[in-house]
């Protein structure tokens, strides 16, 4: 029943489906998301491409620069902790942030803990790059999950081979014999009772988006046949040269990503994309932050 | 609760494409719209996704508007040509069921928001009344009244940064009251609820709706 904390947190993520949570840096930005149809804001100082061309430590961001974007728009706001700091986390609760992201994006500021975020009110996403990852963030009381992708690339690559990994090692829980999920779970490294709800249920207990590397409505679409309940696109957007009639369409690519003829239209004219990174030529995997 | 995988991919009830009529059809722009299928497919009564205008066949009886960010599916619904379908429905009297956004979509005046959608509930409703997230709550309240058809009594309502009903004109007809404020309204054929039934396994107002 929904009448505690952690289901409430879950049905938010509920909400957000089959819609786009674009990263905003300035209260301009978030009403330009807002007017293309962004179903939430993710608030931050730096996109995860510029955190990767400067390099350095990335934390929190400032909570007045945070606040202003909450004042500017009327979707759910969210916004990044480090992983493992829970200060920060307590800070974001404390401005009554929507959700935070306990992400990769960021500098870690644990090497071994993540967060126990079932001690928090407010609700939490987390990127995974497989079952094991994302079934161990649920356990720590993650509400909702992403995908991991490489943040700051444009290149989805990533995204697609934690989406597949994922769904390929749902399917695989499912197809074995119940007395088999004991093996299973202490393989993946994770609780006895997430694995067995997976074997039973064919999904993750909580809400799946894809994120890291989605820069075209194609790109968004691809996210969606794979299984995607919704798209986060980081640096895609404002680092794109029309990002207004970019964000539109991807809103657009994602609500509709069976209709071809409909993708093709979205795609044309967008002006310059974000120039993107290929995967083999990138100096810092993100996604490698937090098993 | 989140919905089994197969509303992952489905778009329509197995019943739902030779049906001519009696079909519900659902909103599915953006938001909780396969929650919805699920309580349908749980009452036996066929549903179809609306994704797009070409969706809005004759055999769409009655209209579910689904939870989700208003904005997001307000600006879906115009670009995808379903607004025009759905507001001809909504203006000829036909069933419509709206839930938290759906709320906010049908109302004749938001008092915090400048958009206006289908205009056809007549109250002045409260975007995000409750506040953020950390607002969000759950409680059990009755709908209707006590000896009156369609009581329906202890519904779990869910409410995830919800609206409230600022006021209500003389069409409309409260059902539910939470602290004072109005969570439920009915206009003749039009339901509309600031909570969720369609994430709580009590399916009674989806039961409701169906006999409208």
């Amino acid at each position: 029943m929904a009448g505690n904390r952690a289901e409430l947190n879950r049905n938010l993520a509920q909400m957000l489906k089959g819609g786009v949570i674009m990263d905003v840096t300035t209260p301009e930005q978030a009403k330009i998301a807002q007017d293309a149809g962004a179903c939430a804001v993710m608030a931050l100082e730096r996109i995860p491409a510029d955190i990767r061309a400067a390099g350095g430590v990335s934390r929190m961001s400032d909570p007045a620069m945070i606040k202003g974007i909450q004042e500017a728009v009327s979707i759910p706001v969210m916004a990044k902790v480090r992983i493992g700091h829970i200060a920060e986390a307590r800070i974001l609760q404390a401005i009554d942030i929507d959700y935070i992201d306990e992400s990769e994006v960021l500098s870690p500021a644990d090497d071994v803990y993540h967060i126990d975020k079932n001690q928090f009110d407010v609700p939490f996403v987390c990127g995974a790059k497989n079952l094991g990852e994302a079934l161990r963030r649920i356990a720590e009381g993650a509400a909702m999950i992403r995908t991991k992708g490489e943040p700051g690339t444009g290149d989805v690559i990533q995204a697609v081979r934690h989406m597949r990994t994922m769904n390929k090692q749902i399917h695989e829980l499912v197809s074995l014999r119940d007395d088999e999920v004991y093996e299973a779970a202490k393989q993946l490294a994770v609780p006895y009772d997430l694995a067995k709800y997976v074997h039973d249920n064919g999904r993750l207990p909580v809400v799946n988006f894809a994120a890291g590397g989605v820069a075209t409505p194609a790109d968004a679409a691809l996210m969606m046949e794979l299984g995607a309940e919704g798209v986060f696109v980081g640096s895609g957007i404002f680092k794109s040269g029309d990002p207004a009639k970019r964000a539109a369409a991807i809103v657009k690519a994602t609500a509709n990503w069976q209709d071809a003829d409909l993708l093709a239209k979205l795609s044309e004219n967008l002006g310059e994309a974000m120039v993107g990174i290929n995967e083999d030529e990138i100096q810092t995997i993100m996604a490698a932050r937090g098993e | 609760m989140v919905v089994a995988v197969e509303y992952i991919s489905k778009e329509e009830s197995d019943d739902a494409e030779s049906a001519v009529h009696g079909v519900t059809g659902i909103l599915a722009v953006q938001g909780a719209f396969a929650e919805h299928a699920a309580v349908l497919d749980k009452l036996g009564a066929p549903w179809k996704l609306l994704r797009a205008a070409e969706d809005f066949d004759d055999s769409i009886d009655r209209v579910i508007l689904p939870g989700g960010e208003s904005t997001t599916q307000g600006k879906l619904l115009h670009s995808t040509g379903l607004f025009e379908k759905i507001d001809a429905h909504v203006k000829a009297g036909k069933p419509v069921f709206g839930t938290c956004a759906g709320m906010i979509l049908l109302a004749k005046k938001l008092d915090n928001d400048p958009n206006v959608y289908f205009g056809a509930l007549d109250a002045v409703v409260r975007r995000n009344a409750y506040g953020r997230q950390l607002g969000s709550f759950a409680v059990t309240a009755n709908f209707g009244r006590p000896g009156f058809p369609d009581y329906i009594a202890d519904f779990p309502l869910v409410f995830i940064r919800g609206p409230y009903v600022a006021s209500v004109g003389p069409e409309a007809t409260v059902e539910t009251e939470v602290d004072g404020h109005a969570v439920a309204l009915r206009q003749g054929k039009i339901l509309a609820t600031a909570f969720h039934p369609e994430l709580t396994d009590d399916a009674r107002i989806h039961e409701l709706f169906l006999t409208l």
